[in-house]
């Protein structure tokens, strides 16, 4: 298994009492709450534990993009992975992703990424996804035309790094004279490409059948293991095996000495994670054409459940995340890694208010404890049936 | 209440269903969000003295979104490839909500086939100042209380609008409604440019607390197309012909009727 070390770099001083008030930390919560002197000082701190983290033995670092929130303060997120580029010496930095269909010029991102991957000399992962429902609000793109924007901007990007130009684009969203992007992209053909999404069946389709690596965001490890299946299974369709490296799971691991411990230092910090910073206004989520009436009206059918506040214990339990001590963890690792088959883990260590000193000593703990014992690590498949 | 026909027709390769009844000149009612709903007291009223015909916007009712439809100039292009296909003439033309400002994008459009237009509430204008909810960011039950001045006179429409069986298509046509909507947010800043080509009769009703787009619209689009004038709703929101119907219908009878050309 590969082990990356995953920011969201959350405004870990937001004001959560507003936040509830409001319902959301998204679209609507001001930034008039953002003091540009502590977010500096955060975004100093952030940088540092992925620096440290690539001493430390991650096997990379990742950073992602999301708007005019205080869940996620990267905005421009290759301006950070480029704050990265010449200080990470071993590990691979990804960026997972940019939102495409956000862009009314996606040959900017087709540049951005072909600049990192030649600063880091092709150890660049490039992230596609579509933005979530909220920033079609923030960013004033039409979420009808979400699904349509994106493989067409994602077609034009994959052009760009491999037709020599100059070369005319004639798209519906985008018409370009002359297309010609320099530099070209470090790795041949281009950058290895992961799908973050949420786990829409049209995302694993298309993904499984463009052999990118699928991505699954924040979820219940039985959700993911059906996600990795359904992936598993469209790329027999398409007439091949996946392999563990095509599948992530993205998630949080803390660790202390004892569970009891763990759980007692990390609960205010998951909590708030869980329960303001990712909240959001259902509505704000699906604007009308971003999702298909199906996931529309699960959404709405989740609006109950998402008004309740989460308890440390319920997402620890969901295996959302994984807390406690160093054996619980590899155990529990394990064990997610054998039921769902993925073999890369993108490992948040720092999430909602966890302050600077305990994220170091989480990543030095994860370090010394996790890392070595899953160092070439595949997903053991007897052990799968076995939990089935 | 009178029964509508319903009918199916193809406008050059796209399928569109609409209700008609009643008898006189032809009366083209283009709806709102509310376009996939059936036949109601208001049009029953306005059937009386006209022939009422009210489409089903393309797209809408699960129908898939028209390939050809990017934005309202698309539709009122459509509407006018409508009217030529059923062979209407001397058109009166009526728009509420959404579908008043693809009724004004047709009037800018067409010279002659209009007779004369109702805009009632209609979104397509910016207003400095006079900003309204936005749909998009508010649930469905919350929208329908917000177009209403009378709160359980919103309660009953809730009732009214929001079944089961309807719920599809509700979130189908939404897709629909974004398409045109969603940036610039409920209206197109060329208009201004070009609603001086309008040169019907044309009436502006609106509810006076109109909380979607609120009342300043009406005299901006008074100012902004020359042969019109202006009829308030008294304690009406965004849907006078619901909220308010009779005062509603005596409003645009006296308009049409004056503005009566022998068939």
């Amino acid at each position: 298994m590969k082990i990356f070390n995953f920011h969201l770099m959350p405004y870990a001083h937001a004001n959560l009492e507003e936040i509830r008030r409001q319902g959301t930390s998204w679209v609507t919560y001001s930034n008039a709450f953002y003091d540009p002197k502590k977010g500096a000082d955060l975004y100093h701190e952030y940088l540092d534990q992925l620096e440290f983290a690539d001493k430390l033995g991650f096997d990379g670092v990742a950073v992602n993009e999301h708007h005019q929130t205080a869940y996620g303060i990267m905005p421009t997120p290759g301006v950070l992975a480029g704050a990265l580029a010449r200080s990470i010496k071993h590990g691979d930095v990804a960026v997972l992703g940019r939102a495409l269909p956000l862009v009314n010029n996606p040959l900017v991102i087709a540049e951005e990424f072909a600049t990192l991957d030649n600063l880091l000399r092709g150890r660049f992962i490039a992230g596609f996804v579509r933005g979530i429902g909220a920033e079609y609000h923030t960013m004033g793109i039409n979420p009808a035309e979400s699904h349509a924007r994106f493989h067409e901007a994602h077609d034009l990007i994959i052009k760009a790094w491999t037709q020599p130009g100059p070369f005319e684009f004639d798209g519906r969203y985008y018409k370009f004279k002359h297309v010609n992007p320099w530099p070209r992209p470090y790795s041949e053909p281009y950058p290895r490409i992961f799908t973050p999404s949420s786990g829409s069946i049209d995302t694993i389709r298309w993904s499984a059948q463009k052999r990118y690596t699928y991505c699954q965001t924040l979820a219940p490890i039985a959700a993911v293991a059906q996600t990795f299946s359904l992936f598993r299974e469209e790329a027999d369709k398409a007439g091949y095996q996946a392999t563990p490296d095509q599948l992530c799971w993205s998630n949080a691991i803390y660790v202390a000495e004892t569970d009891e411990l763990a759980l007692k230092q990390v609960r205010p910090h998951l909590e708030a994670y869980a329960n303001d910073f990712l909240s959001r206004n259902p509505v704000m989520m699906s604007p009308p054409g971003y999702s298909s009436v199906a996931s529309v009206k699960r959404v709405r059918a989740m609006k109950a459940f998402m008004s309740q506040r989460q308890s440390a214990e319920d997402i620890l339990e969901k295996g959302v995340v994984i807390v406690g001590s160093p054996n619980t963890v590899r155990e529990k690792l394990a064990a997610y890694q054998d039921l769902a088959g993925f073999g890369i883990s993108l490992t948040k260590t720092q999430f909602g208010t966890m302050p600077h000193a305990m994220v170091q000593e989480n990543q030095i703990a994860i370090a010394k404890e996790v890392l070595p014992y899953f160092k070439n690590r595949l997903p053991q498949p007897h052990v799968k049936a076995a939990a089935e | 209440m009178v029964n509508p026909v319903y009918q199916n027709l193809d406008v050059r390769g796209t399928p569109v269903r609409f209700m008609r009844a009643g008898k006189g000149a032809p009366l083209v009612l283009l709806r709102g969000d509310d376009a996939s709903e059936g036949w109601r007291s208001y049009m029953d009223a306005l059937a009386q003295s006209y022939d009422v015909i009210a489409p089903e916007h393309p797209g809408f009712g699960g129908a898939p979104k028209p390939e050809w439809l990017d934005c309202v100039a698309d539709m009122a292009n459509f509407y006018l490839d409508l009217l030529d296909t059923l062979g209407l003439k001397d058109v009166r033309l009526m728009g509420l909500g959404l579908g008043g400002w693809i009724a004004a994008e047709m009037a800018m459009r067409a010279k002659g086939c209009i007779a004369n237009l109702t805009l009632v509430d209609a979104a397509g204008m910016k207003v400095a100042g006079a900003n309204g909810i936005d749909l998009f960011l508010v649930t469905e039950e919350q929208g329908i209380l917000d177009k209403f001045a009378d709160p359980s006179a919103g309660k009953a429409e809730q009732e009214y609008k929001l079944t089961a069986e309807s719920e599809d298509t509700r979130i189908a046509n939404q897709m629909v409604i974004s398409q045109m909507a969603w940036s610039p947010r409920w209206h197109d800043p060329n208009l201004r440019k070009w609603l001086h080509r309008v040169d019907a009769p044309t009436l502006i009703v609106w509810g006076a607390q109109d909380r979607i787009f609120p009342a300043a619209h009406a005299h901006e689009w008074q100012k902004l197309i020359k042969n019109s004038r202006v009829e308030i709703i008294e304690s009406s929101g965004h849907t006078p012909y619901i909220e308010k119907a009779d005062a509603f219908v005596k409003a645009v009878s006296k308009f049409l009727n004056a503005e009566r050309v022998p068939a």
